[in-house]
């Protein structure tokens, strides 16, 4: 039987999601070089979410937000049963010399941001790479990759999932914790 | 669906409508890959593809060649004129000393009809059909459709006519079971000598009459004439099938509507279409090549996520 927990209500969500782009307008600013990259498919969502917070909210006019495919650039090709599906790449702006903040909502194991490296270099060579997450999964880790800006750090064992909802997609803001 | 149903891709024939959809959509995604600045991805990096053509070809065999490429696959070219061929080995033996040099995939362009499906049963390594004789050239139907689809939105309820050399087109054959599967009406137009008996078995009605058939399409699909095919003769003169059945911007403008213009090429430039026409923007012949590498990629990338 499955459980789930909630790590985090919507309203905390709310409170995360104003805090996370507080912490990009110290840093970056007016956003002038400053472009966003959601990672697809989930972390397209965070990712729009920060953009219309920063333009409505913060009034940071113009923030450039691309959405990074990270398919054709996994390292687990041909190693699970079924194929891996691809999405959309949509980043319609220069990333040379940019200061590039890739977005996702969960950092596992850190092999989806390694791919997203790999996929920048198609695009240019930025000035440099920040990472952004909702959810830092502590210690489990395969490679030495590390958020810069994190919503919240949560120790999770491997056969757990977090798993984040978004309420133009799922019907409500939440994340929650399954367990077996 | 995320997989295709099928380990090897040998014709049209043996594929599902939800596969041309599932390939589709892949290519879209190929398609752009191949316009970033970088057009390279590393998936296939484990994967290596012999390019067996035992006929010659050159448009086809540099699009596969660019589409393993692209998809970071070791590729190994191999070509009849060059090989032991010549000297007697059989296409099991041939196939057979490449696969033991550990060969996952393997491209096959043959003179032989069924020569990909003769092929499947004998060997592990997964197939594709570059094309055997007069029977199928899947990946070619394939990047057609997927040409009607982007200029016309869908490929599903359009008129689609194929014109020209029907007897020994490979292309035709795997068009018409393409655009079938996907919901389009089909017309052969051509010489009657160059129209197999009994093709309205497979659901296509038959024009002589050019004009007629271009009345009634929006799509016009224009085969080149065999020469090298053409064992005897069967319309009196180049001169007299261009009067008849050949396209010109004359005939295109007598129309009341916009037929889209598709070549698999090479084109005849004077026979089957006039220069005007090849060049203008009704012709979408460009389109479909660039579009064969990101249809390749597609094939390529989703039959090799099936080897285990």
């Amino acid at each position: 039987m499955t459980k789930q927990k909630v790590l985090l209500s919507s309203k905390e969500v709310n409170i995360i999601l104003h805090r996370l782009t507080s912490q990009l307008i110290e840093k970056h600013e007016d956003f002038s070089n400053t472009v966003l990259i959601g990672i697809q498919p989930r972390g397209a969502f965070l990712a729009k979410r920060i953009k219309s917070l920063l333009e409505d909210f913060y009034k940071v006019p113009n923030v450039q937000l691309g959405l990074l495919d990270i398919t054709f650039f996994r390292d687990d090709f041909r190693r699970g049963d079924k194929t891996l599906e691809a999405n959309s790449t949509i980043i319609d702006f220069i990333v040379e010399d940019k200061n590039v903040i890739f977005i996702d909502d969960v950092l596992y194991t850190g092999r989806s941001i390694s791919a997203a490296l790999t996929a920048m270099q198609s695009f240019g060579r930025p000035k440099d790479i920040e990472l952004l997450t909702l959810i830092d999964r502590r210690f489990s880790r395969h490679l030495p990759i590390q958020p810069n800006y994190k919503g919240r750090q949560v120790d999770v064992i491997n056969e757990e999932k977090v798993v984040v909802k978004w309420a133009e997609n799922d019907g409500e803001d939440t994340v929650y914790l399954i367990s077996k | 669906m995320s997989e295709l149903s099928v380990n090897h891709l040998l014709g049209i024939k043996y594929i599902q409508p939800e596969d041309i959809e599932l390939i589709f959509q892949t290519a879209d995604h190929f398609k752009e890959v191949i316009n970033r600045p970088i057009k390279k991805v590393p998936s296939l990096r484990d994967i290596t593809i012999a390019n067996l053509f035992f006929e010659n070809s050159t448009r086809t065999k540099l699009s596969f060649e660019l589409a393993e490429k692209r998809l970071s696959a070791d590729v190994v070219n191999f070509s009849a004129a060059q090989s032991s061929v010549k000297k007697g080995e059989t296409l099991i033996d041939t196939v057979n000393n490449i696969l033991s040099m550990k060969v996952d995939m393997v491209v096959m362009r043959h003179p032989n009809p069924g020569a990909g499906v003769f092929l499947s049963k004998h060997i592990g390594a997964s197939i594709i059909n570059a094309g055997d004789g007069a029977h199928e050239h899947p990946t070619q139907a394939l990047l057609d459709s997927y040409s009607i689809r982007e200029r016309l939105g869908e490929v599903a309820g359009k008129n689609v006519v194929i014109v020209g050399d029907i007897l020994h087109s490979r292309v035709a054959l795997s068009n018409i079971f393409a655009l079938q599967k996907q919901g389009a009406n089909v017309k052969i137009c051509g010489p009657k000598t160059l129209i197999p008996k009994h093709i309205e078995k497979l659901g296509v009605s038959v024009e002589t009459n050019l004009r007629k058939a271009l009345e009634w399409a929006d799509v016009a699909n224009m085969l080149r004439i065999q020469n090298e095919r053409l064992d005897i003769s069967y319309f009196p003169s180049t001169r007299e099938y261009t009067q008849q059945y050949g396209v010109t911007k004359d005939l295109l403008n007598s129309l009341d509507k916009e037929v889209v213009i598709m070549h698999p090429g090479p084109i005849n430039r004077g026979v089957e279409i006039t220069s005007d026409v090849a060049d203008s923007d009704q012709a979408i012949i460009l389109n479909q090549v660039e579009n064969g590498v990101a249809i390749r990629m597609a094939v390529i990338y989703l039959l090799a996520s099936k080897i285990k």
